[in-house]
């Protein structure tokens, strides 16, 4: 009944972190190797096992996979699905970046107490009640300003510049934070106003990496989101002819879709080649930002 | 650094985000697959997973609870997650029972030779209006013209001025399938405004001036949406009995192979007069046992 050496006991006590650490980071890389996998080989079966030509699927314009032949034209919900990311990615990163500004450089003080449990707040609103509102609010404002039915890219671009305004106004404070304060004070020393200084120095010069990055995280958050644009974009598989004509996207797509489809079907593998093109367009905005940041440091 | 960290939080954020869109369809069911007892025989208790078709889901789990209130012991799960999942899960013997809005038959990627159907309820589906439009009255051809896009306003129909505003469910629903077999003769619909929850569907028409779309009987309460009459023939109850109505479809209840135990108990239990006239008819839906007509797969009506 000997009490274990102190040595023993630190030993013990060490193993057990590197233990618990190890396993929850090979869980994590095992599940997202899993999802990747998953969706990977149910979205090329649509190519493989169903003989549908890949051409068709990036640039088709005809969705129809229950006809006889099916058609898998994807193109109506591809470039919804780019124009509402890019649409609110230009309202928002003006709107987030001036916001982070005025926290940091402007009214440090405010921003501390009054801006950023406003962000944190918009942070933790769930989707499905932008979407709600969205609905019930901004459809019936969009139809008696602009006629129509006002299910539209409009309504779906100003949903997704309401939920990715947090994420790029909260990266966007942490880029122009980092910037160091000899270089503002230098600036300022140097005679520049304190426009001249922010715009400068600031935004253009030691933060511009950061803020690209906000701007690309928000846009892949704005290209995966689907509960609140599917509520408000009308979800009308055509090519748009205006930003007020309701469109489509990958997102609303699938989630309009997978529980009526048949698993194994062509059906239901398009629409994990959809699933597997949000895969890749994240993936894409991984390396863009990975590349960013790299050229950030050097 | 640290932006780097809090950049990769994010990322994780949406991964996680495609996971639960992804898989929605199939994974659902991946918790109930453990509690599913695979076991062939139940006896008077036990327990048993229906899933499938959101329209039926609300008179199974209110029939479920009426059954297991007065059998102690039984355990009825009912979940959604679609016809399609319904079907494929029964198929699979995942779950004892797939509700369907549609026959197997008409599902492909479905085996229907070794499903059981049990048809126990009838749906009536009418097209819908915003209650400001006019029109009470329309005949299948100017139906069929309304929802392919060759009238585009109301004036065309003896209506007011106003343009003809589409709402249509998603290209693999059940109800769009039946409006389509039966109100369009076959007939695809133009794209049109589409969301899949008949709340919303009702909602949309209610809101848009000139909105048509089409609901199940229940959803057409004469204020929020105006149901039409298609031929002159109103959209109820009783002319869907005798097919006067023709836009009508089962509700259906698929068991693999014939069903034993619980199963086949409960699935009893819904064909008798206490659910049928009851429940049934309460929720809005048509009782199997009221209709005069049948009709098949292939839509022939006996």
């Amino acid at each position: 009944m000997s009490s274990p050496t102190k040595q023993h006991d630190s030993w013990w006590k060490e193993g057990v972190g590197k233990v618990l650490t190890t396993v929850s980071a090979s869980i994590l890389i095992l599940t997202t190797l899993a999802i990747i996998y998953f969706i990977a080989s149910k979205g090329l079966a649509t190519f493989f096992s169903n003989g549908v030509s890949l051409v068709e699927f990036l640039i088709g314009t005809e969705w129809n996979p229950e006809g006889a032949p099916g058609q898998f034209g994807a193109l109506p919900f591809i470039l919804g699905s780019f124009i509402v990311t890019v649409g609110s990615a230009l309202l928002a990163a003006p709107l987030g970046i001036g916001t982070a500004i005025f926290m940091t450089e402007i009214s440090p003080r405010i921003g501390q107490k009054v801006m950023q449990p406003v962000i944190e707040l918009l942070v933790g609103i769930p989707s499905v009640v932008y979407g709600f509102i969205g609905l019930s609010v901004l459809i019936p404002f969009l139809r008696n300003s602009f006629g129509g039915v006002g299910f539209s890219i409009l309504a779906g671009i100003l949903v997704l510049t309401v939920m990715i305004l947090p994420t790029i106004t909260s990266l966007s404070v942490d880029a122009v934070k980092r910037v160091p304060r000899d270089l503002k004070e230098a600036s300022l020393a140097l005679g520049a106003t304190r426009w001249q200084t922010i715009w400068n120095i600031i935004v253009l010069r030691s933060s511009l990496p950061g803020l690209l990055m906000a701007i690309i995280l928000g846009m892949a958050r704005a290209f995966g989101e689907a509960l609140a644009v599917q509520m408000v974009i009308g979800n009308t598989t055509a090519i748009p002819k205006s930003l007020l004509s309701p469109s489509n996207t990958l997102t609303s797509g699938i989630t309009l879709n997978m529980g009526n489809t048949i698993p194994g079907s062509a059906y239901n593998n398009a629409l994990w080649s959809m699933g597997l093109l949000l895969l890749i367009m994240t993936l894409i905005f991984i390396l863009l930002i990975r590349w960013i940041s790299k050229r950030g440091q050097a | 650094m640290f932006l780097m960290k809090k950049a990769f939080i994010f990322l994780l954020a949406i991964l996680t985000t495609f996971a639960v869109t992804g898989c929605g369809g199939n994974e659902a069911p991946g918790g109930a697959e453990g509690t599913a007892p695979n076991q062939p025989e139940q006896g008077a208790g036990g327990s048993i997973l229906i899933s499938g078709s959101t329209a039926l889901q609300p008179l199974v789990e209110q029939a479920a609870d009426v059954y297991m209130s007065s059998h102690a012991g039984s355990t009825i799960q009912v979940q959604g997650g679609g016809s399609g999942t319904g079907l494929s899960q029964v198929a699979e013997g995942t779950v004892q029972i797939g509700n369907s809005d549609i026959f197997a038959e008409e599902k492909e990627g479905i085996d229907a030779s070794q499903l059981v159907d049990h048809k126990v309820a009838v749906v009536g589906i009418a097209a819908a209006v915003n209650p400001n439009v006019v029109v009470d009255n329309l005949t299948s051809q100017q139906l069929i013209d309304i929802f392919t896009g060759k009238i585009t306003n109301w004036k065309d129909v003896g209506g007011d001025d106003v343009k003809v505003t589409l709402v249509n469910r998603p290209k693999s629903s059940g109800t769009r399938a039946t409006f389509i077999q039966f109100g369009l003769k076959g007939q695809e619909e133009a794209e049109g405004v589409t969301q899949d929850s008949s709340g919303t569907v009702r909602k949309i028409i209610n809101e848009t001036p000139g909105a048509i779309g089409y609901l199940a009987f229940s959803y057409i309460d004469g204020k929020t949406v105006k149901g039409i009459s298609l031929d002159g023939e109103a959209p109820t109850a009783e002319n869907v009995t005798n097919n006067k109505y023709p836009i009508w479809a089962y509700e259906h209840m698929y068991t693999k192979g014939e069903p034993t135990g619980l199963t086949k108990d409960f699935i009893d239990f819904m064909m008798t007069e206490e659910i049928q006239q009851g429940t049934v008819s309460q929720l809005g839906y048509i009782p199997v046992t009221s209709m005069k007509v049948q009709r098949d797969a292939a839509g022939n009506v006996k």
